[in-house]
């Protein structure tokens, strides 16, 4: 009976909702948290899985050697590859595409990559107008692999030791 | 010719000034309902621990604006099915009355529109008005998620109009008068004058029934996104969902300032050693609309039979106790306080 008297004074004066309006009145006080994107950026990981690079040795000898397990582990089937035997017997890639449309960045690619080959970087800013321009062919990759094989080999180099 | 000029220019004087007066209520309202927009932005932004608008112009001063540009240049879609008349008659039917409620709001002593002795039955039957626009809006559409929105909102209406009238019929016992300015003078003397007091759940069954009256959160059931995708105006594209948008906002301004001049004693200041003034009464509506929006931010939308059960057995038992008891203290020597 108290029990009820109480509660029927509580929604009287309307205690919960005053409870609840004092919460949200703190957080009109409190420290935004928003992040203005193009000035300012959230940490990343090294193992962020953003567009997709072919890596070259030191020597600019490209790594891939056409295995294909790439693509056959690939889920989207975004992967195309034809390969062909160079003058100087080793086997190497004549086409190598990423349809970057089908693509679901899910680094199995990476994982199943003997060489090292067929990496992901942190680029996430990249568009296409045409959805033609989103299908990555082989030299599209190797430039997108040159320019920043600086990060990625950082990248690499702090994950060796959890491989 | 100038026989002529001179016999019509007293003629006109009249008419033309009286435009020229709605004209300095209507284009304040407009900007202030614009930047009610930003402002409910950035105050749901803040609560939500964002910053709301900040892109266009300094501090996103410029968003209502820009969306004004957006919306104006969109195209209006009519569908197939819907009755054009009444599909384009009832954004016409929300604005007209939000804004034409104006006519006899009074900003200071003497400066009104309009001072008419039954000011505030002129308020109450221009916020009714309002309704039609929506029922029609729900029914003109031919779409179902719009006729449900048009439904709820017409059966909520009526029933927190009821809990609004028995509260203002407090505010009547008290002023004798239905003139809203002779409301506001009969709460001359300071803080401890004010209506709020004596009437005090009389005050907050008629802000929270202001609240419904004006389809805001959490008694947003006529639009319910969630629920019904935006109700009544689901089918409204462009500037005529843009002017059912300046309708909700109009008339939030329009309630906060009822509520300002009823309750809390409009113009007047609440301590003797400031003067009285409009300043005094606009800084009362931002309060009000800044109390709106933080329930926005606030709570979850009510359920459709929870505000039906509040409305009618709640609010309206409440304002008949407390009328009666206004009624009855007017009797007794503490007559004073209920002057």
């Amino acid at each position: 009976m108290l029990k009820k008297i109480k509660h029927y004074i509580k929604s009287l004066i309307l205690y919960e909702l005053l409870v609840g309006l004092s919460l949200t009145g703190r957080y009109f006080f409190s420290r935004k948290i928003t992040i203005q994107y193009p000035e300012e950026r959230t940490p990343q990981s090294p193992r962020f899985r953003g567009l997709l690079a072919l890596r070259r040795y030191p020597n600019g000898e490209e790594r891939c050697i056409a295995c294909k397990l790439c693509e056959a582990v690939c889920p989207a089937l975004a992967i195309t590859i034809e390969s062909e035997q160079r003058e100087d017997n080793t086997r190497r890639t004549t086409q190598y595409d990423i349809d970057l449309t089908k693509c679901i960045f899910c680094g199995f690619c990476e994982e199943s990559c003997p060489v090292d080959a067929i990496v992901t970087t942190r680029i996430f800013e990249y568009h296409g107008e045409k959805k033609e321009d989103l299908i990555y062919t082989k030299e599209m990759l190797l430039k997108v692999g040159d320019t920043n094989e600086k990060q990625i080999a950082l990248d690499r180099a702090e994950e060796e030791k959890y491989r | 010719m100038e026989e002529l000029l001179s016999e019509w220019i007293p003629l006109l004087a009249k008419p033309i000034w009286t435009i020229i007066k709605i004209m300095a209520i209507v284009f304040p309202l407009m900007i202030a309902v614009a930047y009610l927009t930003y402002f409910e932005r950035k105050v749901i932004g803040f609560m939500q621990g964002r910053i709301g608008p900040n892109r266009v112009g300094y501090f996103g001063l410029l968003q209502p604006i820009a969306d004004g540009i957006k919306l104006m240049f969109k195209e209006i879609i009519h569908p197939t099915k819907s009755d054009n008349f009444l599909f384009l008659l009832a954004p016409i039917l929300t604005i007209a009355p939000a804004f034409a409620a104006w006519a006899v709001i009074p900003f200071d002593v003497g400066l009104v529109l309009a001072d008419i002795n039954a000011g505030l039955l002129y308020v109450l039957a221009m916020t009714s008005v309002a309704v039609y626009g929506v029922i029609i809006a729900g029914w003109a559409s031919n779409s179902k998620y719009a006729f449900l929105g048009g439904l709820r909102s017409a059966a909520q209406i009526v029933s927190y109009e009821i809990a609004m009238g028995f509260s203002l019929v407090g505010v009547l016992m008290c002023a004798n008068s239905l003139n809203l300015g002779e409301i506001v003078m009969g709460q001359v003397g300071g803080l401890s004058q004010w209506y709020l007091w004596p009437l005090f759940p009389l005050f907050i069954i008629f802000f929270i029934s202001a609240v419904a009256e004006t389809n805001r959160a959490p008694f947003d059931v006529a639009e319910g996104e969630s629920e019904i995708v935006g109700g009544f105006h689901v089918e409204y594209s462009g500037m005529a969902f843009a002017i059912f948008f300046l309708a909700e906002y109009a008339n939030m301004i329009l309630v906060s300032m009822l509520t300002a001049l009823l309750f809390l004693g409009g113009w007047l200041s609440p301590v003797n050693f400031i003067p009285d003034g409009t300043p005094w009464l606009l800084l009362k509506v931002a309060l009000l609309l800044f109390l709106f929006l933080w329930f926005r931010a606030t709570f979850p939308r009510y359920r459709y039979d929870q505000i039906m059960r509040l409305g009618w057995k709640i609010f309206i038992p409440i304002t008949i106790i407390w009328i009666v008891f206004v009624g009855f203290m007017m009797q007794t020597p503490y007559q004073d306080m209920f002057h």
